[in-house]
């Protein structure tokens, strides 16, 4: 009856061995392909520390102003303008301007990234029920595995940096523009749909012409929701060399350092709200048409 | 009518919704009925063996209560249903052999649709929406722009261009919808309960409206309808589906006068007789002239009585549309129209 109160596990050295074995065969696999691997991120490496100067090397003035006026054209909102200005303001005057601007660039290429990848593998999803149950448990274990533990083969693979910590982000920040693509697509009113089958549309004219337009809206609230999640990772990103609020972030954690980690978190929050205002009141605005909107 | 002035073909069509419809066809062919068949073999049939013949620049009126079929059978006609087993042929063409490029070019030359719940592109304007047929072509914009305003204005709608179909009323969702439809000049145009969602005034503007492009433009027209008044007033020839099956295909008057069965019998019993009679369905072939009045043999019932009350004891001549007279009509003959007839108990097409 033994095997009733206690599990009949696998034997310890058994385990051991089965843990070793997966240990060194990814890490031959590192060992053998790791800068092969390195080297294929390279050109994203580039593109993400040009990008990063540029935002901390324009004058701040500029920035501001280029900000706020795409806060306008997004949003069309005169209180959100003045709230982002005011925003911006205090985060300089707080002494977070260099590492708010290294946290913008990062979100920025991350959300560009997981847009570029995630709507085309949306699309695919939206056209074939195989491959949507081949990628929807995938999503459920990117979005609900714990961070930590995809960082573990990231930095065996890539070490510490800019890429892998892009890389964590975007492995995090990726499923809600997936899911919302497919779902936006999915969702298209199938009459429209037979109106543009009888008039002789094929595959590609009903995708652009109709149903990505008309999924625009939802897709959108996904482009909103990568955004917000990747805002989230900042700090754990941050654990493996990526610099920006994060890093304060940890370091106001390991020395209890409160004023510190409050003022870099609020940071964080508030460019979070700025991007939410703006994202989704340009989401409002493209579905105009389904209110009255004539413009 | 001579054979060339068949357009559509449609042969021996069946249609089966579910897993095992091959199987199901054998059984079906062999006489099983829907309520079995759904039984049995977890089948719905959709069309069972339909065989009709459409005329060129005719109307063509199919009816039936929902669930009999009918937009089943229309959407078999651009192949956005495939038969289950069957044949189908346009201009002699037979259109289940069109590959799928084909089938693309067909839709955008031969046929467009307009549909019951309107189907508008809810995020282009009205002018996109009516230019769309042609857009999908690759015709240029500044080529096509022209065509769609022309066909705007033909329905009405100067000055709408640029609204978004959410803005307008569903009378005129619908008039988008038919001059979309008519924008590509296709010579099919099938409608699929066009009418069926608007209110009982603006649907009988859109049935002038089409009556009036129709004798303008005579293209050949597939209308689906559950409307019998509809149906008498537009049609130029009415088939009834029940179950899938067709019950009855022949001339609107006949449909009246010598109903098939029991159902078409429950089908014309709510309408006035008076209104949709035509002298010519009730006349008894005379080739003199009469002592009453002469009318035309298109005329209906009420009007005849109308003419008669005055003389009730002399019968009217009827004359056709050329003058030559083709029989006479007494007061027996218009109570014996008015009577509701006993079904004929058989189906007959003719």
């Amino acid at each position: 009856m033994d095997w009733f109160f206690n599990f009949p596990d696998m034997s310890r050295s058994d385990l051991r061995e089965f843990k070793k074995t997966v240990d060194f065969a990814f890490t031959d696999f590192s060992r053998s392909y790791g800068a092969d691997i390195e080297s294929f991120f390279d050109p994203l490496l580039m593109f993400l520390v040009w990008f990063e100067k540029f935002f901390i090397n324009t004058p701040w003035p500029l920035i501001v102003l280029g900000i706020l006026i795409l806060a306008w054209i997004g949003s069309r909102s005169i209180p959100v303008v003045i709230g982002t200005f005011l925003s911006f303001m205090l985060i300089g005057y707080f002494g977070m301007w260099e590492d708010t601007m290294s946290t913008l660039a990062i979100i920025l290429v991350a959300t560009f990234l997981c847009i570029s990848i995630g709507i085309p593998m949306g699309i695919a999803m939206a056209r074939s029920n195989k491959v949507q149950a081949l990628i929807v448990p995938i999503l459920d274990v990117m979005q609900t595995i714990p961070s930590f533990v995809y960082l573990i083969p990231v930095v065996m693979l890539l070490g510490i940096g800019k890429v892998p910590g892009l890389i964590a982000v975007c492995i995090y920040a990726i499923p809600p523009i997936v899911r919302l693509t497919n779902l936006g697509i999915r969702l298209v009113d199938k009459d429209v749909l037979e109106a543009a089958d009888s008039f002789g549309a094929n595959y590609w004219q009903k995708l652009f012409g109709v149903q990505m337009p008309l999924a625009l809206p939802t897709i959108f609230a996904g482009v909103n929701q990568t955004i917000m999640m990747a805002l989230a990772m900042v700090v754990i990103a941050s654990m493996i060399g990526v610099k920006g609020l994060g890093l304060p972030v940890l370091r106001a954690i390991s020395n209890q350092y409160l004023a510190l980690g409050l003022m870099n978190g609020l940071a964080i929050v508030v460019l979070a709200i700025i991007f939410d205002r703006v994202t989704q009141k340009f989401g409002l605005r493209m579905q105009k048409y389904r209110n009255d909107g004539k413009d | 009518m001579s054979k060339n002035d068949i357009l559509i073909k449609v042969n021996q069509l069946y249609k089966i919704f579910g897993d095992n419809s091959n199987e199901a066809l054998d059984l079906v062919k062999d006489g099983m009925g829907k309520d079995e068949l759904l039984e049995k073999c977890n089948c719905v049939l959709g069309l069972n063996n339909i065989n009709l013949d459409i005329s060129k620049a005719k109307i063509q009126v199919v009816m039936g209560l929902s669930g009999s079929g009918k937009s089943t059978l229309i959407r078999h006609l651009n192949r956005l249903i495939e038969p289950t087993s069957g044949e189908i042929l346009v201009n002699e063409q037979d259109i289940l052999s069109l590959s799928q490029k084909e089938l693309v070019q067909f839709r955008q030359n031969n046929m467009s649709m307009v549909f019951q719940k309107f189907a508008l592109f809810p995020h282009k304007t009205v002018l996109q929406n009516v230019g769309y047929g042609l857009a999908i072509q690759n015709i240029p914009v500044d080529e096509w722009d022209e065509r769609a305003k022309k066909w705007i204005s033909r329905v009405g709608l100067d000055g709408y261009e640029t609204y978004y179909p959410g803005q307008l009323s569903g009378g005129m969702q619908q008039r988008v919808g038919l001059a979309r439809a008519l924008a590509t000049d296709a010579e099919i145009l099938l409608m699929d309960e066009a009418f069926s969602a608007l209110d009982p005034l603006i649907r009988s503007e859109m049935q002038n409206i089409l009556l009036d492009l129709q004798s303008e433009l005579h293209k050949t027209i597939i209308f689906i309808t559950h409307d019998l008044d509809e149906a008498l007033k537009i049609g130029d020839r009415i088939a009834i589906l029940r179950d899938g099956s067709m019950v009855q295909d022949s001339d609107p008057q006949k449909i009246i006068m010598k109903p098939a069965d029991d159902y078409v019998s429950d089908f014309i019993k709510d309408i006035n007789r008076a209104r949709v009679i035509q002298a010519k369905s009730i006349m008894t072939p005379f080739r003199s002239k009469s002592s009453g009045a002469t009318v035309k043999e298109d005329m209906v019932l009420e009007d005849i009585l109308q003419i008669m009350s005055d003389a009730p004891s002399k019968p009217v001549t009827i004359e056709d549309t050329k003058g030559n007279i083709t029989g006479k009509i007494e007061m027996v003959n218009l109570i014996e129209g008015m009577k509701r007839p006993e079904s004929q108990g058989t189906n007959i097409t003719g």
